[in-house]
C-alpha cells in the first residue's frame, strides 16, 4: 500500500515538472500566437489587444499558476486556433478516437504476439522460434509511417476491402451528422491496426519468448509435467502467470506512446488523433491545446504503469504480500 | 536389509538395463549415459553416487522420461513396473507420472509456483490422479498433515514465499507422495538444508516410503545420507555402474579403485587435519562425449595396469551380489590411501584478531533485530575455528562484521593484536584490510568473470600490498604456485576454470596480501567430495606454511571436525558452546550442539538415536526469553530455563557452555560420539 502512495507521489511530481515546461515553452519558443492570430499587418495597439485576451501578457508565475488550476479544474480554457472550442472538448474527442484505434490494436496485437512468443519459446531453437523472431523483428524495423503508405498502397488500393481512411466517414441520421456503427468504424481501423501488429509484434513476442523460456526452465514448471499435467494445462496454470508479467510491464509502458505518439500513423491514414492534435497544436503555437493534450498523454501513461503494477501485483503474491522469504 | 538374489517372479519396481543416453550438443550427440544398468525391487531403496557429471542425475531424470530438450535415448530401456518408458506414448507418460512416480528435487524453494497457494498446488496432485474434485482440498490437507508439517491448516492458505525451505521441501514430498506412487525419485533431496533438517526430511521420507511401500532411488553427494537411508548403492562413473551392492558392503569393503578414492575424499572416523590429508583422486572426470578406454577409470587409478587399457574389466561377482568392474578387484588393499601429514606445527598464544563483545542489532521498520548478541572470540595464530550453527543462527552475520561489512553496536570491538580496528571496512587502514579476507562459498559471484587470473590477483595484490607491476606480477606467479595453479591458468578467466580451480583462485586472492585470518564461508559446500579434499588440503598446508588463521563457517560437522582446532557453536546470534574439536566430540555438550551432532548421517553407519529439534530456529526478532535455545530443547528446566539467561561460563578449562545444566549431569545423560 505504501508502495502505491509512493507511486502516486512521484506520478505527481512528474506531472508537475511537465507542466512546468509546457508553460514555459511560450517564452523560450519563437513565434508570437498572437501575431499569427491577430495577422501580420494588425496594428501594436490591436496587438496587444490580442495578446491580453490570450492571457499572454502575463508573468511566467501568474501563466504557471494559471497552469496548474487549469489541470484541477479542467478546464483548460479555449484553443487560439479555433476560437470558441474548448480545450477539453477537442482533446476528448480525439482522445476518443485514439482509444477506439489503440483498443482495437491492443485487442489484435497482444494474443497474436503473445501466442507468437509463447510458441517461439516452446519451439526454442528450432525454425519455428527463428522465423516467429525474424519475422517479428523485420516487421518492426520498419518505420510506421513507411510500412503504412507500402500497406495503403498494397491492401487499400489494390483491393478494395481495406478501407484508406482510418476516419470512417460520419453518415447522415436524420437532421444530425453522426459515426457509423461500430463494425464500420473497425473496418476502416484494420489497415492501421495492422501497423500498430507491425510495429509491436516482434517486440511483444520477444518479451514474452523471454518470459515463457525463463518459466519453461524453471523447477516449478519441472514439477508440474512431473505432477503428469497435459502440456496445455502447464501453461496455462504455472507458466504464464510467471512469464506475462515482464510483457505487463512493457505493453503499459507502450500504451502512452500508443495513444499519443503514433504520429505518424494518424497522418499517414489521416485520423483524427491525439498524436496530430500535439504536433498541430506545437505548430500553430496554440498553447492551451498543447498543454491540454499533453497533460492527458501523460495522465495516461501514468495511470497505465500504476495499472500495470496492480496487474503484476495480482499475478505475482511475492510483490503484493511481501513478507520475508 | 538383507540382500537376496533378485527373482524374476517379482517385477523389478525400476530396471534400468543397458541405457545409453546422449545429448546434442551444437548438432553433435555426446554421449552421457555409456550403459548404466540396475535394478530397484519394490519397497528397496537404492542409492547413486559419483562425483558431478558422472550422469547421476541424468539416470535420475530418466527414470521419470524427463529429458532436456536435446537428449536422446540411444539405446537400452527403463522398465518401470514392467513397462518400457521409452516406448510409452505421452498420454501413458502422463498418467505413470501422474499415478506410479514420483520426484522430488534439490532447492525446494524454486520447486513450487511462487503464484500459486499450496494448498492448491497440493491439491493439482490428487486433481490429475482421478480424486472427484470436491475431495482434492481435503486430501491435500491431509497429505500436509501425513508430512508432519506444524499447521496444516494455514499452510494450506499460504504462497511458498512465506515458508522455510524445510517446510517447503516437505510440501513438495508431499505432492510426491499424493499419487501413493511405486516409485520415489530423490534427487539430492537435502542439499542445501540445515543438517537438521535434512535428518527430519529423511526421516520422513524413510517413515512414509516404508508405509505406502514405495521404491526409492536417491542421489546424493553426501555418502552418509545415502548410507543412512538405502539397502544398496551404485557408484557411478563417466556415465556407468562401476560398483553396486549393500551399502555396508560398498563402503565397508569397497572393492573399485573409484569407490575408495571417493571414500578416501571424505573426512571420517573422526580423523584431523593433524592426522592424514584427505585423498584427492588427481585428474577429472571425462566430459560427456569424450572417447573412453577400456575401463573408463583408467587415467585416474592408482594401480592401473596395461590390461586395463587393452581389456574392458570384467565384473566381478562377490558375496550378496556386490559387484565391481575392475581388473585388480583383488589386489584393492593396493590402492595408496591418503597421506599422513606431518604437523607439527603448534597454534600461537598471541590472540591475532580478537572479537570483544560484540553485538549487531538491525533496524527495520522501527523494530530492533539483535542479530549478534555480545560475542567474544579470539583467533590465535594459526588456529583454525569452527562456527556451526542452523541457517539464521548468526554465523555470516558475524564474518560480515569481523570483516567491516556491518558495523558492530556501540561497545563492541574488532581488535588486531589488541589494537581495535576502525568498525567499517570503508574507514579501516591497509593494514587492518590486508589482514583479515574472505573466501566465499560461490567462487562463481566471487571472481569477476570478465578479468584473467593473473589481473584479479594482482591487483588484489596491488590493493593489499602497494606491490605492482612487475613486482605484483611475480607475487601472482609465486602465489598461484602455492596454489597448485599452473601458469597457464593464470591466463584464463573463471569461466574456462572448473570449480575446484576457481575456488583455488578465490583462496589465492584472499592470500593476496599474506592476511592473519582468512574467513571461509561454506567454501567447500558447493563442490564435489573429491575436490572439497583438495580444497581442505590447501587450507591446512597453508595454514602450516603462513601460519594463517581461519574461521571456518560450514554446516558439514565432519569438515569442521577435520579442520579445525577449536569450535564455536551458534544459536540465535549468541555462542552456546565453544571449545576444542576435541572436546566437543567427547562431550558433555550443550544440548543444542548434541543435537546438531546427532543429526549428522556417517557414512560409517553409526548411526545413534537422533534427537529431534521441533520447528524452527527463532527469529532475532523476538528470541524466546531465558535461555533462547529451551523453546526447543529436549533437557529443558522448566521455571528456570524459560526465565533465567545462561551465562557463556567455562565448565573446565577452554571448554565455555551456556547451560543451565551443570556439566557433571550433562556427561551422565549423554551418549559419547
Amino acid at each position: 500500500m505504501a508502495f502505491f502512495v509512493r507511486r502516486l507521489l512521484l506520478s505527481l511530481i512528474t506531472l508537475a515538472i511537465i507542466l512546468t515546461m509546457i508553460t514555459l515553452i511560450p517564452f523560450v519558443a519563437p513565434g508570437d500566437p498572437a501575431r499569427k492570430i491577430a495577422g501580420g499587418t494588425a496594428s501594436p495597439e490591436r496587438l496587444a489587444q490580442v495578446t491580453e485576451s490570450l492571457g499572454l501578457d502575463a508573468s511566467p508565475p501568474v501563466q504557471l499558476g494559471r497552469a496548474f488550476k487549469s489541470v484541477f479544474t479542467l478546464d483548460f480554457g479555449e484553443a487560439f486556433t479555433k476560437p470558441g472550442e474548448s480545450v477539453v472538448g477537442l482533446v476528448s474527442a480525439a482522445l476518443w478516437k485514439s482509444g477506439k484505434l489503440v483498443l482495437f490494436a491492443l485487442a489484435v496485437v497482444l494474443p497474436l504476439s503473445i501466442l507468437g512468443g509463447t510458441i517461439a519459446a516452446y519451439k526454442k531453437d528450432t525454425w519455428i522460434d527463428r522465423l516467429i523472431v525474424n519475422v517479428g523483428l523485420a516487421l518492426s524495423s520498419i518505420p510506421e509511417f513507411v510500412g503504412g503508405v507500402v500497406l495503403l498502397w498494397l491492401l487499400g488500393v489494390k483491393f478494395e476491402f481495406f478501407k484508406i481512411s482510418a476516419n470512417a466517414p460520419q453518415v447522415r441520421d436524420g437532421a444530425e451528422l453522426v459515426d457509423p456503427g461500430i463494425i464500420t468504424q473497425l473496418h476502416h481501423l484494420l489497415l492501421p491496426v495492422l501497423v500498430v501488429l507491425f510495429v509491436y509484434f516482434g517486440y511483444i513476442a520477444r518479451v514474452t519468448r523471454a518470459g515463457v523460456i525463463n518459466a519453461l526452465d524453471s523447477d516449478y514448471a519441472r514439477t508440474a509435467f512431473m505432477k503428469g499435467l497435459p502440456t496445455g494445462t502447464v501453461f496455462r496454470k504455472h507458466i504464464l502467470r510467471n512469464a506475462l508479467q515482464p510483457t505487463v510491464a512493457v505493453v503499459a509502458t507502450q500504451l502512452g506512446y500508443m495513444l499519443g505518439g503514433m504520429v505518424g500513423l494518424e497522418i499517414v491514414f489521416n485520423y483524427p488523433g491525439l498524436g496530430r492534435m500535439v504536433v498541430d497544436a506545437a505548430q500553430t503555437s496554440d498553447y492551451p491545446l498543447l498543454r491540454g493534450a499533453v497533460v492527458v498523454v501523460a495522465l495516461i501513461y501514468m495511470v497505465a504503469t500504476l495499472f500495470a503494477d496492480l496487474i503484476i501485483a495480482w499475478m505475482n503474491p511475492r510483490a503484493r504480500l511481501g513478507g520475508e522469504g | 536389509m538383507t540382500v537376496t538374489e533378485s527373482t524374476s517372479t517379482q517385477t523389478a519396481a525400476l530396471s534400468i538395463q543397458d541405457l545409453h543416453m546422449s545429448y546434442i550438443v551444437r548438432g553433435t550427440p555426446r554421449e552421457v549415459l555409456r550403459g548404466v544398468s540396475f535394478e530397484i525391487r519394490p519397497g528397496e531403496a537404492y542409492g547413486l553416487v559419483g562425483e558431478s557429471g558422472c550422469g547421476k542425475s541424468t539416470t535420475a531424470y530418466a527414470a521419470m522420461r524427463y529429458l532436456p530438450s536435446n537428449g536422446r535415448i540411444t539405446s537400452g530401456k527403463v522398465l518401470a513396473g514392467g513397462r518400457d518408458l521409452t516406448a510409452m506414448s505421452s498420454k501413458d507418460l502422463r498418467a505413470f507420472r501422474a499415478t506410479e512416480a514420483s520426484m522430488v528435487y534439490q532447492d525446494p524453494v524454486q520447486a513450487v509456483n511462487p503464484v500459486h497457494r499450496i494448498g492448491r498446488q497440493v491439491a493439482e496432485c490428487f486433481e490429475i490422479a482421478g480424486v472427484p474434485k470436491g475431495q482434492c482440498k481435503d486430501r491435500a490437507l491431509g497429505a500436509l498433515k501425513q508430512v508432519r508439517i506444524a499447521d496444516p491448516t494455514s499452510v494450506m492458505e499460504r504462497f511458498p514465499h512465506q515458508l522455510s525451505g524445510g517446510m517447503l521441501q516437505r510440501v513438495v514430498i508431499a505432492m510426491a507422495l499424493a499419487s501413493d506412487p511405486k516409485l520415489l525419485v530423490l534427487d539430492e533431496p537435502t542439499t542445501g538444508l540445515d543438517a537438521t533438517v535434512e535428518a527430519e526430511v529423511l526421516d520422513l521420507v524413510r517413515d512414509l516410503s516404508a508405509e505406502t511401500g514405495a521404491a526409492i532411488l536417491l542421489i546424493a553427494h553426501n555418502l552418509g545420507v545415502i548410507r543412512s537411508m538405502c539397502d544398496r548403492v551404485g557408484v557411478m562413473y563417466a556415465g556407468r555402474v562401476v560398483e553396486e551392492g549393500s551399502v555396508e558392503e560398498v563402503f565397508d569393503t569397497p572393492t573399485h579403485p573409484y569407490t575408495v578414492g571417493l571414500l578416501n575424499s571424505i573426512p571420517r572416523r573422526g580423523i584431523r587435519k593433524t592426522d592424514r590429508e584427505l585423498f584427492a583422486i588427481p585428474g577429472n572426470l571425462p566430459s560427456i562425449g569424450d572417447p573412453l578406454p577400456t575401463c573408463v577409470y583408467v587415467d585416474r587409478c592408482p594401480i592401473a595396469t596395461d590390461v586395463c587399457r587393452t581389456d574392458v574389466p570384467p565384473r566381478v561377482d562377490l558375496d550378496n551380489g556386490h559387484f565391481t568392474m575392475c581388473h585388480h578387484a583383488d589386489n584393492i588393499s593396493s590402492v595408496p590411501g591418503p597421506e599422513d601429514t606431518e604437523w607439527n606445527h603448534e597454534i600461537g598464544l598471541e590472540e591475532v584478531i580478537g572479537v570483544e563483545n560484540v553485538s549487531k542489532t538491525f533496524h527495520q521498520r522501527g523494530v530492533d533485530i539483535p542479530a549478534l548478541v555480545s560475542v567474544d572470540l579470539g583467533f590465535a595464530d594459526g588456529e583454525t575455528l569452527g562456527l556451526v550453527g542452523e541457517s539464521g543462527s548468526g554465523k555470516s552475520t558475524l564474518a560480515k562484521t569481523m570483516l567491516g561489512v556491518h558495523e558492530p553496536d556501540a561497545g563492541g570491538a574488532i581488535t588486531l593484536r589488541g589494537r581495535p580496528m576502525a568498525t567499517k571496512a570503508t574507514s579501516r587502514n591497509e593494514e587492518s584490510i590486508r589482514s583479515i579476507q574472505m573466501v566465499f562459498q560461490n567462487p562463481d559471484s566471487a571472481l569477476n568473470r570478465s578479468w584473467t587470473v593473473r589481473r584479479i590477483l594482482t591487483r588484489s595484490i596491488t590493493k593489499l600490498t602497494g606491490l605492482s607491476g612487475a613486482a605484483a606480477d611475480a607475487r601472482a606467479v609465486e602465489i598461484a604456485k602455492g596454489m597448485r595453479l599452473s601458469e597457464r591458468h593464470l591466463d584464463m578467466r573463471p569461466r574456462q576454470l572448473s570449480g575446484g580451480l576457481k575456488q583455488r583462485v578465490a583462496i589465492a586472492r584472499a592470500f593476496a596480501g599474506d592476511p592473519d585470518v582468512v574467513v571461509c564461508d561454506e567454501p567447500t559446500s558447493a563442490l564435489d567430495v573429491s575436490v572439497q579434499a583438495a580444497i581442505l588440503n590447501l587450507l591446512g598446508t597453508l595454514q602450516r606454511d603462513e601460519r594463517t588463521s581461519y574461521l571456518f563457517i560450514s554446516h558439514d560437522i565432519g569438515v569442521v571436525r577435520y579442520l579445525a582446532d577449536r569450535v564455536a557453536v551458534m544459536y540465535v546470534g549468541r555462542i552456546v558452546e565453544l571449545t576444542t574439536t576435541d572436546k566437543l566430540f567427547e562431550g558433555p555438550n550443550h544440548p543444542y550442539t548434541e543435537a546438531l551432532l546427532s543429526a549428522v548421517p556417517s557414512v560409517d553407519g553409526r548411526t545413534e538415536n537422533r534427537i529431534p529439534l521441533d520447528g524452527e530456529i527463532p527469529s532475532p526478532k523476538d528470541p524466546p526469553p531465558g535461555c533462547v535455545f529451551h523453546t526447543r530443547c529436549h533437557r529443558v528446566i522448566e521455571g528456570t530455563c524459560d526465565t533465567q539467561v545462561p551465562e557463556l561460563k567455562e565448565i573446565a578449562p577452554g571448554h565455555s557452555m551456556a547451560c543451565h545444566i551443570p556439566a557433571e549431569q550433562l556427561v551422565e545423560l549423554q551418549i559419547r560420539r
